[in-house]
């Protein structure tokens, strides 16, 4: 019966999507209203029903209903309460089901903040949201229909895969997905000015702050994806360069330049062009992702599915691809029309330089990912890139925006006089230089990671110069510190919700420098009450025990930190977890996170009578920067999307 | 467009492509089988080398963290060297794509075990039949 409902539930939204889409597209051409009222309620009813499809999902998942197929792949009786409702994006076909009810959910907010404020625009948006709700719609009933039937129905289930059986994998597609959709509002705007004509600074407007929440989730998703890799997989790393990675991060560098370009257009009309082809470009490469991650084109670690999904979303890529062109076409003269840089030394071309470096970083990314297909397409040779091709490419233009970070957003508009370079950058500057040579003299032998602390420390002092001085100038005018600064933020809390976004990936980069230039690892074998050391920690191995836990059997060691400043004394317990439905063991890393380094733990092979242990022992520098700079780009979002009441005082 | 601008565009231009073209040179990664490496092997060139852990090959010294190993494709196999306890996934039988070099002394020395299972995620009763075939191209899939 359940699955019955679904698919119902999921057709008559299809149809519905493809009705609103439809009812929008003429609404908004002949102007009727009618049509476009109803196309809203299409959009509410896809809404319910896909909610509805969810919670069937949900339902047959925690009541066990194994003869609905993905409920049977992705669970068994012993899956603990809440996996049994992750399970539900565990694999291939519920995440797609996730990205069309957060596409509903998004096409809702679109419809309640614009629909009166964007006459023109906002009936083709609607039109373009909802289409790219029926392609998912589609996928889900015919590519990977998530309520297939299994018969004979089996007793129980094979088990969520035990590497997602982690409260990371609770939230990081959650956020993933919420940045890969949110891109499709700009998107939809971007295709309704092209459509309208309108292809002024109103769609820009209008997208700003949605532009900002889908960089923010896609932001968060990836640092998350980042700490499960980090404590889940047991390499005592956080970033790979792995092909799923990467089409996620794509999409992310295009957003990060769209955010800054778009700046330039709502100030000085210039790139119209350019931010409509980095809107399209972005949204392309998010589904692009979803391609590279769903179809099962490059296989890796997230990979655990295939399907014929692949075409679906090649083709939708293609129609997008082409669509858009089109429309550019088509409104050429309009978008080429715009205003010329000034100077080579101003804040245009600042940002302009980010965005040329930052698309750049995502050809090579690109490149690399893809370069294992070209390579057996052209050459019939089995070749990859790994990790080291994208640090050595990636490094230097990663650490040339750092420095862009602090001139961007203090070196004037249009032409920088020598007095406003002075002003702005000579403290800074020197700031730098001496944090380079004090780094160095403390000993840090790594080039790269004295210029990107040095430049770290230089973006910080130009965020500190700016702060200063306009505090200074509210304190002249009398008001108490604390307030002065309070209040500046407020005022401007979109320059300075941008500052404090920029402060986390400095904070970020801290974390990554240090984690690369500084950790340290071993691997050896100690019997009982033998003891190890590592950068400035030693370790004592106590010996091991058996458990059974609800749906694993496990292995545990016990070490004890007997030496280590304030760690010493730590009980550190990684783990063998032996699942009935896996072919192997699966470590599970224990850890004990600091400011300054983390000990990490992973047990390898060890003696049945419990004598010996072979054990993984890194020390791991800095690493918690990374997620503490995600807290603080946190605030930094927030305080950047606020209303502006800059105007109003 | 003002000449000098497009000179700086050309000159990024020209930096970005030296550096993909540097990067691909010096971070190739070629994946063979043991009848492809046995058949030339290069010495000091970096391989990944895919294939089952042959049964009752596999050996591991706990005390000096040596396992050793052969990689087989059912034609060829190579011998293997690798300082480290065997991963998680790894196991006589198994598929196992192992990245490293191949040395003048005659074994292929690893410096990193990519051991993965059908990348079909499978119950345990499927397992026995995932034969070497199919196994090896998902590996090679997965390589590519």
């Amino acid at each position: 019966m359940i699955p019955e409902a679904g698919t119902g539930a999921l057709l008559v939204a299809l149809v519905l999507a493809l009705y609103g889409a439809t009812a929008a597209a003429i609404g908004g051409r002949r102007g009727r209203p009618a049509l476009i009222e109803s196309a809203q309620h299409a959009a509410l009813g896809v809404f319910a029903l896909i909610t509805a499809g969810v919670l069937l999902l949900v339902y047959a998942f925690l009541t066990f209903d194994f003869s609905v197929r993905y409920v049977a792949n992705n669970t068994n009786l012993g899956t603990p309460f809440y996996y049994r409702i992750t399970s539900l994006w565990g694999a291939l076909e519920g995440s797609i089901v996730l990205w069309a009810w957060m596409l509903s959910i998004y096409t809702l907010i679109v419809i309640l903040r614009h629909r009166t404020s964007a006459r023109e625009l906002y009936p083709w948006a609607l039109s373009v949201m909802l289409s790219v709700m029926a392609f998912f719609l589609l996928v889900m009933t015919v590519a990977a229909p998530v309520f297939a039937r299994l018969t004979p129905v089996p007793g129980d289930g094979r088990g969520l895969n035990p590497l997602l059986e982690d409260s990371g994998m609770i939230t990081h597609p959650v956020a993933l997905y919420l940045g890969f959709t949110g891109f499709t509002v700009p998107f939809a705007f971007a295709v309704a000015a092209l459509i309208t004509g309108r292809v002024g600074d109103f769609w820009i407007t209008t997208t700003r702050r949605w532009t900002i929440v889908a960089w923010y989730f896609l932001s968060l998703g990836l640092l998350i994806g980042g700490w499960w890799s980090y404590h889940v997989l047991g390499w005592g790393g956080y970033w790979a360069w792995d092909p799923v990675e990467n089409a996620a991060f794509m999409p992310w560098l295009t957003g990060t330049a769209l955010l800054h370009s778009v700046m330039i257009q709502e100030r000085r009309r210039m790139l119209r062009l350019w931010n409509i082809a980095l809107v399209m470009l972005t949204f392309g490469l998010t589904l692009f992702g979803t391609f590279l991650t769903r179809s099962g084109v490059i296989a890796s670690v997230h990979a655990f599915s295939q399907g014929s999904i692949g075409i679906f979303f090649l083709s939708f890529l293609a129609l997008v691809v082409l669509a858009g062109l089109g429309l550019i076409a088509l409104r050429w003269d309009a978008l080429a029309a715009q205003g010329e840089l000034d100077s080579v030394v101003s804040r245009e071309s600042a940002f302009l330089l980010n965005n040329v470096l930052l698309v750049a970083a995502t050809f090579t990314v690109f490149f690399g990912t893809v370069f294992p297909l070209l390579a057996e397409a052209v050459r019939d040779t089995k070749v990859s890139v790994g990790a080291p091709f994208f640090n050595q490419v990636n490094v230097p233009l990663f650490l040339a925006l750092i420095f862009l970070m602090g001139v961007g957003p203090l070196i004037a508009w249009r032409r920088a006089s020598l007095e406003n370079l002075r002003r702005n950058f000579l403290m800074p500057v020197l700031v730098g230089i001496v944090a380079a040579a004090v780094i160095r003299l403390l000993g840090v032998s790594s080039i790269l990671a004295v210029v990107s602390l040095a430049l770290t420390v230089f973006v910080a002092a130009t965020i500190g110069v700016d702060l200063t001085r306009a505090t200074r100038a509210r304190l002249k005018m009398g008001e108490p510190a604390l307030p002065a600064l309070g209040g500046l933020l407020l005022r401007h809390n979109r320059r300075y919700g941008g500052f404090i976004v920029h402060f986390a990936i400095l904070v970020v980069c801290v974390g990554v420098t240090g984690s690369q230039a500084w950790s340290v690892h071993t691997e050896t074998t100690l019997k009982r009450g033998e003891e190890t050391a590592l950068g400035g920690y030693t370790i004592r191995f106590d010996g091991l025990r058996e458990s059974q836990e609800s749906n694993h059997g496990k292995v545990t060691g016990t070490f004890t930190v007997v030496n280590g400043g304030r760690a010493a004394g730590t009980v550190l317990e990684p783990a063998k977890k032996f699942y009935p439905q896996e072919q192997s063991p699966i470590a599970y890393v224990d850890y004990r996170l600091g400011l300054l380094d983390d000990i990490y733990l992973v047990l390898g092979d060890f003696a049945r009578d419990g004598t010996s242990a072979t054990v993984k022992f890194q020390v791991n520098r800095m690493v918690s920067w990374i997620w503490i700079g995600g807290l603080v780009l946190t605030l930094g979002t927030v305080l950047a999307i606020l209303p502006e009441r800059r105007r109003t005082s | 467009m003002k000449p000098k601008f497009l000179i700086g565009g050309a000159v990024i231009v020209l930096a970005l492509g030296y550096l993909i073209w540097a990067g691909v040179t010096q971070s190739a990664v070629y994946f063979v089988t043991p009848s492809e490496l046995s058949a030339a092997p290069v010495t000091g060139k970096a391989y990944r080398l895919g294939g089952l852990v042959e049964r009752g090959t596999l050996k591991w010294e706990p005390a000096t963290l040596d396992l050793t190993f052969s990689i087989t494709d059912g034609k060829t196999h190579v011998p293997v060297r690798h300082k480290g306890a065997p991963p998680d996934l790894f196991g006589e039988g198994r598929g196992a794509v192992v990245e490293g070099q191949w040395t003048s002394d005659g074994y292929f020395k690893a410096t990193q075990i990519l051991a993965k299972h059908s990348e079909e995620y499978k119950a345990p009763h499927d397992a026995k039949e995932a034969q070497s075939r199919g196994l090896i191209k998902t590996l090679e899939k997965g390589e590519r």
